[in-house]
């Protein structure tokens, strides 16, 4: 595409009109999909607590999501008169850029990527530590006690959990040999015994597999670990003070954050968009599909594990983090590229 | 053309925030700007075709670092006028600094413009060009540096452990949770099952 809009439009002009196309194909669906997750996540969460859900609104309730959209676009911004009102502002904005400038890295099938960088890896961790910002700026700015204590939760948390995603990935980095995003999908092909097309069936990644996705929910601030908008401690946390549509941007940049985490769980261990099995035919179904079926799989069970598992208390979550996650992935590390030592690289 | 734009809009929203760090009345603002700036040279560093120092900069200092200040500065409680006080007194020590940083970057300008130093090995360079940055860097850590690298991991450890002796500290009377020894109690080991004769009780 890009080489056509060069070719009628020159070189600068040409490449910048087909980006902002491409980023429109991009963020466009993501944000529609955001809507649509919603919608499934509180139908998942009503049937699991035995409700209807979200049923009036369009058939089965599915167009409730574009009805909150319009009820929260329609209403009043309210800045408390104690806050400070830039950074206020400010941070709802960060929420909602931040979780959608990760997407550019995801390949969503070959050669379906917006930025093919070979440093994809590292840019994802480097935007989903920017994603705290938000949340620490929303809870200082409010000026309120709530806010605040939230604010002091997110950024401990995201912290803890962002080191031991750190060295999750490297067992992954060091498996692929790449940092590059298509080059770790590629890199799974046939990876179990030959026939499967994932890192997840590998018998030293599969505990890593278990460890990302738990700390993929830690930090989102998912279920159990929603420590920083804890209802019964805390009000609604971080959100407390906002209204209207900078209430629905943090919302939106939440579950956009939420639907890039289960695509990574997607592509790091099990086979981003080729099929699960390395059999031909099921090469002939498109890759994205075989991709948003596994996100969409991975959304499953984050709502199902909201449903289901009651919250963690602070000290716990922290435990976790530090004095289990930590030790075991940089165990993993030891023990995956001892083996990759002994037998790809032969000493 | 486009570089050339890039670069001076880095460039002045590296200098502005810079200045804004400094002359930020609250120390939150300042914080932020501080991230503003951390960001925007690790947009420089990707012009200069360094993707992989611009992503470690903004993992480690946006994204670690500088979020622990933020956590540090947003529960402090800062007297402005106090601090303001202090800045007739401590003006005499910054115009020093001032003046050697500012002496420091004229002679390295002129250092620079009379040639490269020769570190000795310059010509034995082993970076492979045309590698990706991992690539290179990691050869080079690895093998010809890595005892440098190693020493630069102790020094780390150290520094970490000495953290951890100086805060960490004993207090009684505190019973910490035990979870592995929770998860293993049984209802049998915890609750008895009694039959008490009307009007005398159970005894504990």
């Amino acid at each position: 595409m890009t080489e056509f809009f060069q070719s009628s439009l020159g070189m600068g002009w040409g490449w910048f009109v087909a980006n902002v196309i491409l980023i429109l194909l991009i963020a466009l669906p993501v944000m529609l999909s955001v809507a649509i997750v919603i919608y499934i996540d509180r139908k998942i969460w009503a049937a699991v607590a035995l409700r209807r859900g979200p049923n009036v609104v369009g058939p089965f309730g599915i167009l409730q999501s574009f009805a909150d959209a319009l009820k929260v676009f329609l209403q009043e911004t309210i800045i408390p008169s104690g806050a400070n009102k830039g950074l206020f502002l400010i941070a709802p904005i960060i929420t909602f850029t931040v979780a959608l400038l990760a997407w550019a890295v995801i390949p969503f099938d070959q050669g379906m990527v917006l930025a093919d960088i070979n440093v994809g890896l590292l840019y994802i961790l480097a935007i989903s530590s920017l994603g705290v910002y938000g949340v620490v700026v929303a809870g200082w700015a409010s000026n309120s006690k709530y806010p605040f204590f939230s604010a002091l939760r997110a950024a401990a948390q995201m912290i803890s959990y962002e080191v031991s995603i750190g060295f999750i990935i490297v067992t992954v980095v060091l498996w692929a040999g790449t940092f590059n995003m298509t080059s770790i999908v590629e890199a799974q092909q046939g990876h179990g015994l030959g026939i499967i097309n994932a890192f997840g069936f590998n018998l030293l990644l599969f505990p890593m597999a278990v460890m990302f996705l738990i700390s993929s929910l830690a930090e989102t601030a998912r279920a159990p670990f929603d420590l920083t908008e804890a209802e019964s401690e805390l009000v609604a946390g971080y959100q407390t003070e906002y209204s209207s549509m900078a209430f629905a941007l943090f919302w939106l940049g939440e579950y956009a954050n939420v639907l890039l985490m289960c695509t990574l769980n997607a592509v790091l261990f099990w086979g981003g968009w080729l099929p699960p099995v390395d059999w031909a035919p099921l090469y002939a179904i498109p890759g994205i599909f075989w991709l948003i079926l596994k996100i969409a799989a991975f959304f499953f069970i984050f709502s199902w594990v909201k449903a289901t598992v009651p919250r963690y208390r602070y000290d716990q979550l922290m435990r976790l983090g530090w004095k289990v996650f930590l030790p075991i992935s940089l165990l993993w590390i030891f023990l995956v590229s001892g083996y990759l030592m002994l037998t790809r690289y032969g000493i | 053309m486009i570089q050339i734009f890039a670069f001076y809009l880095f460039a002045s929203v590296v200098i502005a925030s810079g200045a804004f760090t400094i002359l930020a009345r609250n120390p939150v603002h300042s914080v932020l700007w501080l991230i503003l700036a951390f960001f925007n040279a690790a947009g420089l560093m990707i012009l200069i075709g360094a993707e992989f120092i611009a992503m470690l900069l903004v993992i480690v200092y946006v994204g670690a670092v500088a979020v622990l200040f933020l956590f540090v500065v947003m529960m402090l409680d800062i007297d402005f006028a106090e601090l303001r006080g202090g800045f007739m007194k401590n003006l005499p020590l910054g115009l020093a600094l001032a003046a050697v940083f500012l002496a420091e970057l004229v002679f390295g300008i002129g250092a620079y413009r009379a040639g490269n130093i020769e570190l000795g090995e310059h010509a034995l360079n082993p970076a492979r060009m045309g590698a990706s940055n991992i690539q290179a860097v990691g050869e080079l850590l690895y093998t010809r540096y890595v005892f440098l690298f190693e020493m630069a991991g102790l020094v780390l450890l150290v520094a970490m452990v000495g953290a951890i002796a100086l805060t960490h500290r004993k207090r009684a009377g505190v019973r910490p949770q035990n979870i592995g020894s929770q998860v293993r109690r049984r209802p049998e080991e915890a609750t008895r099952n009694m039959q008490p004769v009307v009007g005398e009780g159970v005894e504990l």
